[in-house]
């Protein structure tokens, strides 16, 4: 049987997604961070994200699985709108942001004072041609810290958190182009994360890495959650069900299903779900 | 499952196809040095037929009546006043113009024509630039037969040029690095003066460079707006050792330049001004070359440095 009729036998019968999220919420032990609520999203006339509804749990890594066009990517996007730089994109629905309570989609909420509480790891890692000190820096320059003192502490805490401080504390000032693509993926882990945002999301940090960097990344991913929220994108199973606590199946646009990442990976509610995870398609 | 054809027929076919291949390599390389090569005899024509005239005297002099006293000076340093006041216009306008339309302008039917339109501006002929230069610099605004005048026209002209370089190298910065940039919070003119300009910084250079060689031998426009051929004088520096040191007197100083100084000379009977002009060209020719080995260099420098 296809994925389609699965989808749409479910939605139509019992136990109702709504219902699946209930009873993942009281199990939940962790303080939401963020609650999407009835997020739609259109490019233009496609329809690409359908009713999503998903509580992001704080300091907790919360995985986004699904096929290729799914709205996974499209999805994480919404949380720092980066959909904003794109013409004829539109929001409906919210992210609430805790405990603030800030509707991150809301058209009268800034984008970039959205992205400045939000950070971003991108597919590809995408260092500034500039030394790996002005990388680490920028985000902090642009908030206007320009105290040499303190920029040099901030950058030192970032690029430790990120794991990479002992391979790049002798070449501050050499060009990030220089660095090995894990490494590089690594400085751009510590550039989000010298801002101290509320919620890092990565979007496929390591599909262009090799085994070894991939390993790394994701050590560093398990270690970084005692410290923030993270949401993250991922084509490849493993990796979720190695790194994340909580995973979101989606398809189509829409969210099949959620739970704690043990639970969809072993016991998955949903017949759609058991079919992506066991490879029978996608 | 039976082969299509024999192996021998394979390599009868396939021997035929490099040859083919070989013989574009043949014509390709024809072609090429029959370009480098006409270049090549021109320059060192003019070279041998101004030989006589090379000399720290042909460009410390100024034009004389008498072909063997004659010299460019007037023309050089007018060539170079108006270079300077080309670039000087050309370059923030020209990016600007760049930057607008490629980082802020939304994208319809108005930015549209637009576009067209500066792409096209490439193709008018220079000597309407310089009738628009006679109207709108000379006479409207008043700056007269001057280097202002004479810059502004050229600036206007490689304007085009400059503007679609400008963008090519706007566009070759990756998207991944804007979606940082924007990624940490920066605002649009932050990730453009941050990061968008400074790495496209090489390709701007090249394409300024490139606009002024193709400005520094043109002569009907500046021939329109009235440049002098006869100039026995400088114009007034532009740095004097009195306070305040700068003064700006040469931007309305009247001017030759050394086309219209080749020109001149060119046109007269007398034999030995065909020498003078030969060699007046062959100056002019390297310093054009000069220029464009210099964008190549920058272009260089740049790629070097940064390499996504």
């Amino acid at each position: 049987m296809d994925i389609k009729t699965n989808v749409a036998r479910e939605k139509s019968g019992a136990p109702s997604l709504a219902i699946v999220m209930d009873e993942h919420k009281a199990s939940r032990a962790t303080p939401a961070k963020a609650v999407a609520e009835k997020l739609d999203f259109w490019y233009g006339a496609n329809h690409a994200l359908k009713n999503i509804n998903l509580t992001i749990p704080e300091n907790q890594v919360s995985a986004l699985i699904g096929p290729s066009g799914c709205g996974k990517s499209t999805f994480l996007r919404c949380f720092n709108r980066m959909h904003d730089l794109q013409p004829d994109t539109r929001y409906a629905g919210s992210i609430t942001l805790r405990p603030d309570n800030v509707n991150l989609v809301d058209k009268g909420v800034d984008p970039i004072e959205v992205r400045m509480r939000i950070g971003m790891v991108f597919q590809k890692p995408n260092p500034f041609p500039k030394s790996v000190f002005e990388n680490v820096a920028y985000g902090l320059r642009l908030r206007g810290v320009s105290n040499r003192t303190e920029l040099a502490e901030r950058v030192e805490k970032a690029l430790r958190g990120a794991a990479i401080w002992d391979e790049v504390k002798d070449r501050l000032t050499d060009s990030a182009l220089a660095l090995s693509g894990g490494q590089m993926q690594r400085l751009c882990i510590a550039r989000a994360l010298a801002t101290e945002p509320e919620i890092l999301l990565f979007d496929e940090p390591t599909s262009a890495l090799d085994p070894i960097a991939t390993a790394k990344i994701e050590e560093l991913i398990t270690e970084l959650r005692q410290h923030v929220t993270i949401l993250i994108v991922t084509h490849n199973m493993q990796q979720a069900a190695r790194v994340s606590d909580f995973t979101a199946f989606m398809y189509l646009g829409e969210l099949v299903e959620v739970d704690a990442t043990s639970k969809i990976f072993t016991n998955p509610a949903k017949k759609a779900t058991e079919d992506y995870i066991t490879g029978r398609y996608g | 499952m039976a082969a299509v054809m024999t192996l021998e027929d394979l390599r009868a076919g396939l021997a035929w196809r490099k040859n083919l291949d070989k013989l574009f390599v043949v014509l390709g390389l024809l072609v090429l040095l029959l370009c480098l090569g006409l270049l090549a005899v021109l320059f060192l024509d003019l070279v041998r037929e101004g030989a006589s005239r090379f000399g720290w005297d042909f460009i410390t002099q100024f034009p004389s009546r008498k072909a063997e006293r004659a010299g460019i000076l007037s023309a050089w340093v007018g060539t170079t006043m108006i270079m300077f006041v080309t670039a000087l216009v050309a370059l923030p306008v020209g990016v600007a113009a760049a930057i607008y339309l490629e980082e802020y302008a939304p994208k319809n039917w108005l930015t549209g024509i637009i576009e067209i339109n500066v792409t096209n501006l490439a193709g008018v002929p220079s000597i309407v630039y310089g009738l628009l230069a006679l109207g709108l610099f000379v006479y409207t605004f008043g700056f007269g037969q001057s280097v202002l005048s004479a810059g502004l026209t050229l600036a206007l002209l490689i304007l085009p040029i400059v503007i679609v370089a400008t963008r090519e190298a706007l566009r070759a910065v990756p998207k991944a690095i804007r979606e940082a940039a924007y990624g940490l919070g920066a605002t649009r003119w932050e990730v453009t003066k941050d990061h968008v300009l400074p790495y496209s910084t090489g390709g701007i250079l090249t394409g300024l460079i490139l606009g002024l060689s193709r400005a520094i031998g043109e002569t009907a426009p500046i021939i329109t707006i009235g440049a002098l051929s006869f100039i026995a004088f400088l114009p007034p520096a532009p740095v004097s050792g009195e306070f305040p040191f700068l003064n700006f007197e040469w931007l309305r100083s009247e001017f030759t330049a050394m086309p219209i100084q080749i020109f001149n000379w060119v046109s007269r009977p007398d034999q030995a001004f065909q020498v003078n002009a030969a060699a007046a060209s062959a100056i002019l020719l390297a310093m054009t070359l000069a220029m464009n080995g210099l964008a190549i260099w920058i272009r260089y420098r740049f790629r070097k440095k940064i390499n996504w």
